[in-house]
């Protein structure tokens, strides 16, 4: 009997230290953000930066805003999902004084959808999340507006409602909701039009000059772009491991 | 018993006060179930009409996690075997045309305000 308690507490007390142990074992075991999928279609987009005019990227923006409902606001405030920007500003560590007419040159910029995503890894709620197909989604509903995402993202790619976007909307189109105040909005390469197997809309007006794949696939128009040209992708030094490529 | 009087008092003021509904609303009529304007087009709703009376919040709620989260956008009815597409502006809204006329009354009448309108976009029909 007297054995038997004394064995009794050793294994109470191991069982103690292992529970002590377990959740120290999950923070290894997670990785924060995901990859990316190694298996599977991951999209991803490739600029041609040459084809790229200011028409063509007018263009890009107008539809993209157009068809999810962003908003116009004529100060800091703004929202935007696509936007225009030199390539010196995208590039700032790829720029030298000699690059004279490429440094100026006008540049399309979005979510960069990474494989390793600052946003999704600082999202209390889960609003911000990755899809197996590596799209960087935004779930609206359950975003709270606490803005961790935009700190956390290097490119500036989300933009925060600080009104009611419908005061600023025009028009809106019922396809496609608008969003509430207080909540952080960005690109989702176009989810919802991916859905019913059609491409991103910015895609479908460039005139060639954006290209849309399956980065995993290596037959894809985007692999073998990318394997034929040379590409750069923004601040690849933080590790983010952007699915937008730059052809350059 | 001590201060009977201040205690009488104080509980017909309570049982007055806790009855008051009861008694505000004698004579006016009982409630009855908003008359809603139903679809001219189409004879069946993704589930059956009582179903949906009853649950169509959890099915729209379960909707927006499956489609969002999920990227799951089929919906197979289990009245009619027909698949449709989970989405409240693409799908209910074909339909229900009207959200004043049909959203609205019951919502209305029993003083809910569900924020589905907040970002969704009601059908242009009905501004």
């Amino acid at each position: 009997m007297k054995n038997s308690r004394r064995t009794f507490l050793k294994i109470a007390g191991l069982a103690a230290l292992g529970w002590g142990v377990r959740p120290a074992g999950n923070l290894f075991a997670s990785s924060g953000g995901g990859h990316g999928s190694a298996s599977g279609v991951h999209w991803g987009m490739v600029i041609d930066t040459h084809k790229l005019t200011d028409a063509i990227i007018e263009k890009c923006v107008e539809i993209c805003h157009s068809i999810h409902n962003v908003p116009t606001i004529d100060s800091k405030q703004d929202i935007k999902w696509v936007w225009k920007a030199p390539f010196h500003s995208l590039f700032p560590t790829q720029d030298h004084k000699f690059l004279k007419d490429l440094s100026h040159h006008e540049t399309l910029s979005l979510c960069n959808h990474c494989e390793n995503p600052p946003c999704v890894r600082v999202c209390p709620t889960k609003a911000t999340f990755q899809r197996e197909d590596g799209i960087v989604m935004m779930d609206f509903h359950r975003c709270i507006g606490c803005r961790y995402c935009m700190a956390a993202c290097p490119y500036g790619s989300r933009s925060f409602n600080y009104h009611d976007p419908r005061k600023f909307l025009k028009e809106t189109t019922p396809e496609f909701p608008t969003r509430a105040m207080g909540v952080v909005e960005k690109c989702e390469f176009c989810a919802e039009r991916l859905a019913e197997g059609k491409l991103p809309a910015c895609v479908e007006v460039s005139e060639g000059a954006l290209l849309f794949g399956d980065l995993n696939d290596s037959h894809s128009e985007v692999r073998k772009l990318l394997g034929e040209r040379y590409s750069i992708r923004r601040n690849p030094g933080l590790g983010t491991e952007p699915s937008v490529y730059y052809l350059i | 018993m001590y201060d009977k009087g201040k205690v009488l008092a104080g509980l017909a003021v309570f049982v007055g006060l806790m009855t008051f509904p009861f008694w505000f609303n004698i004579g006016t009529a009982a409630y009855e179930r908003p008359k809603l304007l139903l679809p001219k087009d189409s004879k069946e709703c993704v589930e059956s009409a009582e179903w949906m009376r009853a649950e169509h919040m959890q099915l729209l709620n379960d909707w927006r996690d499956e489609v969002v989260r999920d990227g799951d956008h089929d919906h197979v009815s289990s009245v009619t075997g027909k698949t449709y597409m989970k989405s409240l502006t693409k799908t209910c809204m074909k339909c229900h045309d009207n959200k004043e006329q049909f959203c609205d009354k019951c919502h209305t009448s029993l003083s809910v305000s569900p924020y589905c309108w907040d970002c969704h976009v009601a059908p242009k029909g009905d501004k």
